[in-house]
């Protein structure tokens, strides 16, 4: 009965975005009450798709195997948690998910948005309205989630095991809210479009969501990489998969928006570039979304592909994101361009950073199709991997990186970089000593490690110098300083701390790259090995049974440099109801560097051992997360809360030409 | 809004500077243009089955992703030393893999291997590919077996 319910709702959702977005479209010049229309549909539409949710949840908590879905990914014998999580571990729950979260952002920007003016609400929600419906239908009638099975078996087929991980109850909703949280992004830059009217009004409207948006993206692929680290046991945290790169390229798609839309906010200058990015972003996340879904592009990480949808999936690509552009092209000249500036400046800084971000994503986006375009046009197959884009994409990302810690440092308008690269002397120092010193105690031979080091070094400095520098530390007495620092608004904080983490991800990625250390062994209990200092002591194996797995459990005793001893057990897992095995890594943390250990499949009672010792790579992860917490900081500064004032949003207003 | 004097004085004017940042951004996508030819010139990796190899004739050392079946009986393990025989039916080539195989390599599956071919005309294998699904069989596997007349859906999936 429930099911039944949450069906209903789901075509119900449908409908009210069917209505809304021809509604909108028709009257968004009638005012007010037509924006009120939409907003209530806004918000209807979420409780509707919530409900329809909560029904498959219900479902798969209580083991209804009359749900084709719950047999198919569910099974009685499983830990709640992978039963709730296993609702979006498939095709058709994880695009239920998907449309929840994109009828949350709409139902936010009715309710935090009532200050729109009430053209551009109507607008944005009708455009919201339509993305509801067209991949609500698309769900609805080509991958429906409350298909039931008849007659119902008794036993459910699980979910796969890889996927029955705390991973999955957290990776996608967060992958998702980033990818989804675009759409506010290209709603706003549909609906500027169409009206003709962006302003900076405007631009203070939507960076808000581009900056939300990024700050769960990132928190969800930094958490995707730390889970395909510890999950699929190879010990790499990241590969340039195909899912992978479609992730990657909204993200710095939307790296570009957030700055180019800071440019149009305090500037009014670059619109019609945070137009295009607005639309690219939103595209590329679809891309993320869909593209790996249809079968198309294989990668070792999906789960939720048909590929007999594929036709459709590419129809609906085609038809949101070519409308999109050919609205692009129709309107974009009727905008009206803003302020001028000197090539050295801060906007010129911005520039240079939108420049090289988007120049990265079309390497990446290259790399990702090349091999589907030449499958299709000659008929070869070949595969674009880790060298392809280490060498594109690093190439492109070092000169970035290097110019960055000047951004903050230059002016608006008209700029000086030499008065901004004294100010940077300090940290450029500190980065060359520290980098010879690494180099000089660890020994480096020939290679990029130490320019990697001293870029990593650079950009983290460099965020850090321009608080320095406004705080006038050293220049000061002390207490005059902190009185600065602490008047200073939360987005230079947020700057600063987002720039730091990208130089702390960048030392994560170049010293676990440039001495990451392995080794495979046969190693049997009573043995020990060696790794980088690390004594690795196998004491006993054993069998144990779980819930719903049997566990082969090697025992380990690690003793470290420092002579202290720490247990670790590395297991390989085999599940009851598909008989599926998995290895689950042993890891453990010492400071920022981990020690990765892989147990091998026994055979004749010998056992194969594979040990990764990985230097600071958790500061791979640190980073994003640094990132992250700066995007939620920056959200609470006062000049970034989510809601304009009715005053500033008026007086603003232009009209486009 | 506009700073006409700012950029007359920097000796810059709307055209000049129009000029400078299209420059600057002809030069970044030529710099990238040329780095992703290069990359793609150099860094893809193609892809064989056992029949390709034989046929084409393949460089030993050249890396490649030789992909096919994992021949039923051909596995043996020692130790790390893994050895098995990859084939689409149509040809076989003896692998070589040190290390742990993924889990779901089996005997009968679908296998990527990347690696390149000995003078010998045997493979070493760096890296085995597989993906965490038990009915998962490499698309170019699907292809290369196609082409060997040896694809049984209902057996292979």
């Amino acid at each position: 009965m429930s099911i039944e319910l949450g069906h209903f709702a789901l075509i119900l959702a449908f409908a009210v975005a069917t209505v809304s977005t021809i509604g909108g479209y028709m009257f968004w010049r009638r005012g007010q009450r037509v924006a009120l229309v939409l907003s209530q549909g806004a918000v209807l539409q979420f409780v509707l798709v919530a409900a329809a949710f909560a029904a498959l949840i219900q479902a798969f908590i209580a083991s209804d195997f009359s749900l084709a879905l719950a047999v198919n990914n569910s099974h009685s014998l499983k830990p709640l948690i992978y039963k709730i999580s296993g609702v979006w571990g498939n095709h058709e729950g994880s695009m239920v998910l998907w449309i929840l979260i994109l009828v949350a952002f709409g139902a936010m920007v009715a309710t935090f948005g009532r200050r729109l003016p009430s053209d551009l609400m109507t607008l944005v929600l009708a455009t919201q309205s339509l993305l509801v419906a067209a991949f609500g239908g698309f769900t609805l009638f080509t991958s429906n989630p409350f298909a039931r099975m008849v007659p119902p078996p008794l036993e459910g087929n699980d979910l796969n095991p890889v996927l029955q991980d705390v991973g999955l109850a957290i990776h996608p909703p967060l992958l998702y809210a980033g990818y989804v949280g675009f759409s506010i992004c290209f709603s706003f830059a549909i609906a500027a479009l169409i009206s003709g009217r962006i302003d900076q009004a405007w631009a203070r409207w939507v960076r808000p969501w581009t900056m939300l948006s990024w700050t769960f993206l990132t928190l969800g692929i930094a958490m995707g990489s730390y889970w395909a680290y510890y999950e699929l046991g190879w010990g790499g945290w990241w590969f340039w998969d195909p899912v992978e790169n479609a992730s990657f390229m909204p993200w710095l798609a939307g790296t570009a928006l957030l700055h180019s839309a800071l440019v149009m906010e305090k500037r009014n200058a670059l619109k019609i570039w945070t137009i295009f990015l607005s639309i690219i972003t939103f595209s590329l996340s679809l891309l993320g979304t869909f593209l790996v879904r249809s079968g198309i592009l294989t990668s070792v990480h999906t789960f939720a592909s048909d590929p007999t949808r594929g036709l459709v999936i590419l129809a609906l690509l085609a038809l949101v994101i070519g409308g999109a552009f050919f609205l692009f092209a129709l309107r974009a000249s009727s905008l009206r361009q803003g302020g001028l500036f000197a090539p050295v400046s801060r906007e010129g800084a911005l520039i240079v950073n939108n420049l090289f971000l988007a120049t990265a994503v079309g390497a990446v986006l290259v790399g990702t199709l090349y091999p589907l375009l030449l499958d299709a046009l000659v008929g070869t197959t070949i595969s674009v991997g880790a060298p392809f884009f280490n060498l594109t994409f690093g190439a492109l990302m070092a000169p970035l990186l290097v110019v960055l810690p000047f951004g903050p440092f230059l002016a608006w308008k008209r700029a000086d970089v030499m008065a901004a690269a004294q100010r940077l002397m300090g940290a450029a120092a500190l980065a060359v000593f520290l980098t010879i010193l690494i180099s000089a105690l660890g020994g480096v031979s020939i290679s990029l490690a130490p320019l990697g080091l001293l870029l990593g070094f650079w950009v983290a400095f460099g965020a850090i110098a321009e608080l320095v520098d406004r705080s006038k530390l050293g220049r000061v007495p002390l207490g005059e300083s902190w009185r600065r620092l602490a008047g200073l608004p939360r987005s230079a904080f947020s700057t600063a701390i987002a720039h730091f983490g990208m130089g702390v991800t960048v030392l994560g990625i170049v010293a676990t790259s440039a001495w990451e250390t392995e080794l495979v062994t046969t190693l049997n209990p009573g043995e020990t090995a060696e790794l980088s200092g690390y004594s690795i002591a196998f004491d006993s194996f054993s069998q144990t049974a779980a819930q719903n797995y049997v566990a082969d459990e090697g025992h380990f005793t690690i003793t470290g440099p420092d002579g202290k001893t720490r247990p670790m057990i590395a297991e390989r897992r085999t599940y009851v109801a598909t008989g599926t095995p998995t290895t689950e890594a042993a890891i453990e943390t010492y400071g920022f560097s981990q020690l990765y250990l892989q147990l091998g499949e026994p055979l004749d009672d010998t056992h194969v051992l594979r040990v990764w010792f990985k230097p600071y790579i958790t500061l791979i992860w640190l980073g994003a997360l640094l990132m992250a917490g700066a995007g939620f900081l920056s959200l609470t500064d006062r000049r970034m809360r989510i809601g304009v004032p009715k005053r500033v949003a008026h007086a603003a207003a232009e009209p486009a030409e | 809004m506009s700073m006409p004097a700012a950029i007359r004085k920097k000796g810059w004017s709307r055209k000049q500077k129009r000029l400078a940042v299209i420059a600057g951004l002809a030069m970044v996508v030529a710099l990238a243009a040329t780095l992703v030819l290069v990359a793609l010139r150099d860094q893809i990796v193609f892809f064989y089955s056992p029949s390709d190899v034989i046929a084409r004739d393949v460089a030993p050392g050249h890396p490649i992703r030789l992909g096919g079946m994992v021949k039923d009986g051909t596995w043996t393990r020692n130790g790390q030393d893994n050895t098995f025989t990859v084939t689409d039916g149509g040809h076989d080539i003896v692998a070589h893999y040190t290390g742990i195989l993924p889990d779901l390599f089996r005997e009968g599956q679908g296998v990527v291997a990347e690696g390149s071919m000995t003078p010998e005309g045997g493979f070493i294998a760096t890296n085995v590919l597989a993906k965490h699904d038990e009915n998962y069989i490499p698309k170019e596997v699907v292809e290369a077996l196609k082409a060997q007349g040896e694809w049984r859906p209902e057996g292979g999936q």
